[in-house]
């Protein structure tokens, strides 16, 4: 019954040094994990969670560090931005300052200083602290392979199941797109997790209303850790749409989201909080505003 | 010197890295083991056979079999097995063991090795076990029952009735499981030695807390004492590696004696977590009879419950702790304490700071919560009226001196005068920014803790220490363990202050059994107090033998220069009591301590009322600590102890599955609080002289993990309105709790 999880110290890694060549070892070497940051590979390896023949290690592969503008007005975030870089970007402030306080509360410094955008998106855990909030601005992923080249695919369209993802077996992602910020948005990130650093999230909110002459003409509430995957709240979003705004949209919560009971917490708490949350960020925007 | 903060001595080394854990040691050869563990709760076991398509070339395997002598872990009764024979009792429990040239093939001989079990009824729930089957231990299932009486407790309740004047308030209170959490899990390594006789044997080093624990119990499996033991630097012990590190040396031991080779034994974090003792839950019903106008304690019945688990480990002296706390720092004269300690098929629990003090203070703090609640007046009123004074007699008849009991109140309350937070949400760390909905309070809880071992336990034990002169410099020898909590730093301090000497001229000699005496156990915050005043003995001895051997008593130095010899010069003396303290063990009447601890905590928290998870802001604790030999260090003892209740308070909760293991076996998922978590910390020391202590110090290390819990579910109350009697108060069960207030 006892675990015998062991760390394979054999397995082969390979190494890219250019994004074609790690593309071309994609497309070649399927069952090779890429290897990112490694801040969840390592902990499942040594759980005896993953165990993967070999590793498509990533790390070296700079191009995937650039932060730029896009000619949309908006930001590209290359896949490996680690967390702490984020927080470092001027661009990424601009544009995106909510996801900066989404990568501060990942793990601890060591995380963020190792762990990467990229990495938190293909891992696909339902608690990935940056995930609703990647929902909530509409992001969209570029992903690439050697074969077809580049392909973009939008956030809401990715996430597909449980730790299941758009992510075809011969290709990598590269960056994240993110669209200006628009001076009518108003954006929130909450994370639950019991304590404030180390913690893997209860629930998480990322959320973004859009308000022109006190209507919310564009609503995106999504959710972490409340279901199988990082997911958008269509009832509340459709509830939002119309004015004034419907602080008591909360009470739709239960209809878009599937919480269970597991070893953090429980089903009825995380349905509560979700809904709390919400109504707390909506009579923020709601007394910003007046 | 004494008063002041130096630099603990293992500190450089510890932040460095080169501090030397038994995980960094690989002695040449060095075959790493692994323990077979019961999946089940309570099973007989039919057989243990290898896999014969299993290499099991390279594999040196040990069952119980394979014991020399007896198979025990000796404590205070026989009846846990070194390695279980015909039943097991607890999930995890050890059943064989496995060790082979690496670590990975020791990992997957565990899997291998095939045992067969017929499963039987395992017995979970506390209020089931007494007198119950299954049969567990002894003739009823009880470990330990205890009940002191003081007074007439029978008469006040009697005469309670049909008086206006007074009131019966009752309550019922739970505390859960609560891990040790060291950073460093269990570890040791046996290897082969031949000692000073030419005879062979063995050498155990590892992370312990108590080095002659190991060699007590490792003689009565091996059937002899031809080895010694040696802490290694150790990452911290809370009391989960006082007796619990017998097993791990007992179990390298025996692979080192089949295999001939040195073993290494460690534990993985998830395996620590799922099979180490744990703080035993307790379910607490308190009766008082009260004064209607003021909360005036007249009377106190309190029955508590702790579950032991498995074996009987340390759990009656818990205990024991348990009921001569029951009713915390305040004066009652007609008390009942009752305590039952019970067996159930879960992991057994065992020694953790504070022994038994953590949980009925959290109760008995929460019961005069009750009563002012009730009767409508405000708790610190109510503490006051009843906390302890000069001359008062406690639950066990000791009468009370030079107490600090009301010195620790009114210093808190002066260093908290500060306003607490405003509670508006702004500076929510973790993101919820303005969106926050945060209710602040305060709450503000006593404790007593007695210093020491109970009664006549010191006495008994007669605990050594040596000195010894080589060359010009000191070197102390004892059984007491540097765990991080500073012994290594404050007995030198202690003897050169009464050798008038630099400090740096004092070492200690590491905890080696072949090198030091029994200084008994580094646990029940008496190393300071206990083992530091035999020190200090052991230093005016020095200075008595100097001075014959060179005809004078003088300047330290100055009789260093007159000595003809360059011989080593070596003293011991061993704990003596003045004769003063009388205690029966039979009838729990007596002086309990030598002396007691008092501290008050008071918290200042928010409880965010979206989610009922609670943000420290600030904890103000005053602390008689008697005399600070080092007061960086006591603040430090106080501040980390006080930050491991906060866990206990909302945080902490081990989530058994339905065979009894701990489901959340990762750092991850057991929740202690993170540097961000913790509040901001004033610690006011108060100098209230212990005389059986070095220069007064008395024993600080567990009186911090005492109440701030308790006065962590005050401030709540006061925040919200919210009643919670039941720890750990998850942010789960605070939210239920606001609902229900609605």
């Amino acid at each position: 019954m006892s675990r015998t999880a062991q760390l394979k110290s054999t397995a082969a890694v390979l190494e890219p040094r250019t994004l074609n060549e790690a593309l071309e070892m994609r497309a070649r070497a399927p069952d090779a994990m890429p290897l990112a940051g490694g801040t969840d590979v390592m902990v499942s390896l040594e759980a005896g969670v993953i165990d993967p023949p070999r590793f498509l290690n990533l790390w070296r592969l700079d191009a995937l560090r650039k932060i730029e503008d896009t000619p949309a007005g908006g930001v590209r975030i290359g896949a490996l931005c680690t967390y702490t870089s984020l927080g470092r970007s001027d661009l990424v402030l601009r544009h995106a300052s909510v996801l900066i306080e989404a990568a501060r509360t990942v793990g601890a410094t060591q995380i963020q200083n190792r762990g990467t955008l990229g990495g938190n998106i293909v891992n696909a855990s339902p608690a990935g602290d940056t995930l609703p909030v990647l929902l909530a601005l509409d992001a969209v992923f570029e992903l690439s392979s050697a074969e077809r080249g580049a392909r973009l695919v939008a956030a809401a369209d990715f996430f597909l199941g449980y730790r299941q993802t758009a992510l075809l077996p011969d290709e990598l992602l590269i960056a994240i797109h993110l669209p200006a910020r628009n001076a009518d948005d108003h954006t929130h990130y909450r994370k639950v997790g019991t304590r404030l650093a180390q913690a893997i999230s209860k629930v998480v909110l990322g959320a973004r209303l859009r308000v022109v002459d006190g209507q919310v003409v564009e609503a995106r509430i999504a959710w972490g850790s409340v279901g199988p995957v990082p997911m958008r709240s269509p009832s509340v979003e459709a509830a939002l749409l119309g004015v004034p705004i419907d602080v008591d949209a909360e009470a739709k919560v239960a209809q878009d989201i599937r919480p269970i009971d597991d070893i953090r917490s429980t089903a009825d708490y995380r349905q509560r909080v979700a809904e709390n949350v919400l109504r707390s960020f909506l009579r923020s925007v709601v007394q910003t505003r007046s | 010197m004494i008063g002041e903060g130096l630099v603990r001595a293992d500190g450089q080394a510890k932040v460095t890295g080169r501090a030397v854990y038994v995980d960094d040691v690989r002695p040449e050869g060095c075959l790493y083991a692994a323990t077979v563990r019961s999946p089940f709760a309570h099973a007989r076991i039919t057989g243990i056979r290898l896999d014969p398509d299993f290499d099991f070339s390279d594999v040196t395997v040990v069952t119980a079999a394979d014991i020399p002598g007896e198979n025990v872990v000796a404590l205070m009764t026989d009846d846990q097995p070194a390695l279980a024979d015909k039943v097991v009792r607890h999930v995890m429990e050890p059943v064989a063991l496995v060790a082979a040239p690496t670590r990975e093939k020791a990992l997957a001989a565990v899997s291998h090795i095939l045992v067969d079990y017929e499963p039987l009824p395992a017995l979970f729930d506390p209020e089931r076990s007494r007198g119950h089957e299954p049969s567990l231990f002894g003739s009823d299932n009880v470990y330990s029952h205890i009940t002191l009486v003081h007074g007439d407790p029978d008469g006040a309740f009697a005469s309670a009735e049909g008086n206006a004047d007074v009131r019966i308030i009752e309550g019922t209170y739970r505390v859960g499981l609560q891990e040790q959490l060291y950073i460093e899990p269990q570890g040791m390594i046996a290897t082969h030695r031949v000692d000073a006789e030419g005879a062979p044997g063995l050498t155990l080093f590892g992370s312990m807390q108590c080095p002659f624990y190991v060699v007590k119990a490792l003689s009565r499996v091996l059937g002899h004492k031809r080895f010694n033991v040696v802490q290694a630097v150790t990452g911290g012990g809370f009391g989960g590696k006082e007796e619990y590190p017998s097993l791990v040396a007992i179990h390298a031991a025996l692979l080192a004696l089949k295999s001939g080779k040195s073993v290494k034994l460690i534990y993985r974090r998830d395996e620590d977590l799922r099979a180490t003792t744990k703080r035993h839950p307790c379910r607490l019903r308190y009766r008082t009879v009260v004064e209607v106008r003021t909360g005036r304690l007249l009377a106190f019945d309190g029955h508590m419950l702790f579950d032991g688990g498995a074996y009987n480990t340390l759990s009656p002296v818990v205990n024991s702790r348990g009921v001569i706390h029951a009713v915390g720092p305040y004066r009652c004269e007609n008390v009942r304490s009752e305590a039952l300690m019970v067996a159930t098929n879960t992991p057994p629990n065992g020694a953790f700071r504070g022994f038994g003090a953590p949980q009925v203070q959290f109760a008995a703090e929460r019961h005069l919560d009750r009563i002012a609640r009730e009767l409508g007046l405000d708790p610190l009123d109510v503490r006051r009226v009843n906390l302890y004074r000069d001359g008062d007699l406690t639950p066990t008849g000791q009468t009370l001196k030079d107490i600090g009991a009301k010195i620790v109140l009114e210093a808190a309350l002066e260093r908290a005068q500060r306003p607490l937070p405003p509670g508006n949400g702004s500076g929510r760390p973790g993101g919820g920014g303005q969106a926050a909905r945060l209710a602040a309070g305060r709450g503000l809880a006593l404790a007593w803790h007695g210093c020491g071992f109970t009664g006549n336990g010191e006495a008994n034990l007669q605990g050594k220490a040596d000195l010894a002169l080589e060359g010009r410099d000191l070197r102390v020898y004892t059984s007491s363990t540097d765990i991080g909590q500073g012994t290594e730093t404050i007995f030198p301090q202690i003897v050169a202050a009464a050798l008038g000497i630099g400090v740096g001229r004092v070492s200690v000699a590491p905890p080696d059994t072949d090198l030091v005496p029994d200084s008994g156990p580094t646990v029940a915050s008496r190393t300071a107090m206990v083992v530091g005043g035999v020190v200090l003995k052991a230093a005016q001895a020095l200075r008595a033998a100097l001075a014959s051997e060179v005809g004078f008593d003088g300047d330290f130095d100055a009789m260093l220069d007159a000595r003809t010899s360059d011989a080593v010069l070596r003293v011991r003396e061993q704990y003596a009591d003045d004769g003063t303290l009388v205690w029966d063990p039979k009838t729990y009447r007596g002086d309990a301590y030598p002396t007691f601890g008092w501290s008050c905590v008071i918290v200042d928290l928010e409880v965010d009322l979206d989610t009922g998870e609670v943000l420290y802001r600030r904890l103000v604790q005053a602390t008689d600590v008697g005399r600070a030999l080092n007061p960086v260090l006591a603040s430090g003892q106080l501040e980390g102890g006080a930050l491991q209740a906060l866990g206990y308070a909302t945080s902490e909760e081990v989530v058994l599955d339905e065979r009894g293991c701990m489901r959340n076996d990762r750092l991850t998922n057991y929740i202690i609080p993170t540097a961000l978590d913790a509040p901001e910390m004033e610690t006011v020391l108060i100098e209230i002289p212990f005389a059986g202590g070095p220069f007064g110090a008395k024993g600080i290390g567990e009186i911090p993990h005492d109440v701030p819990h308790a006065a962590v579910a005050q401030a709540i109350e006061r925040a919200t309105g919210a009643v919670l009697d039941r720890l750990p108060m998850m942010p789960e069960r605070v939210m239920a709790a606001l609902e229900r207030r609605r």
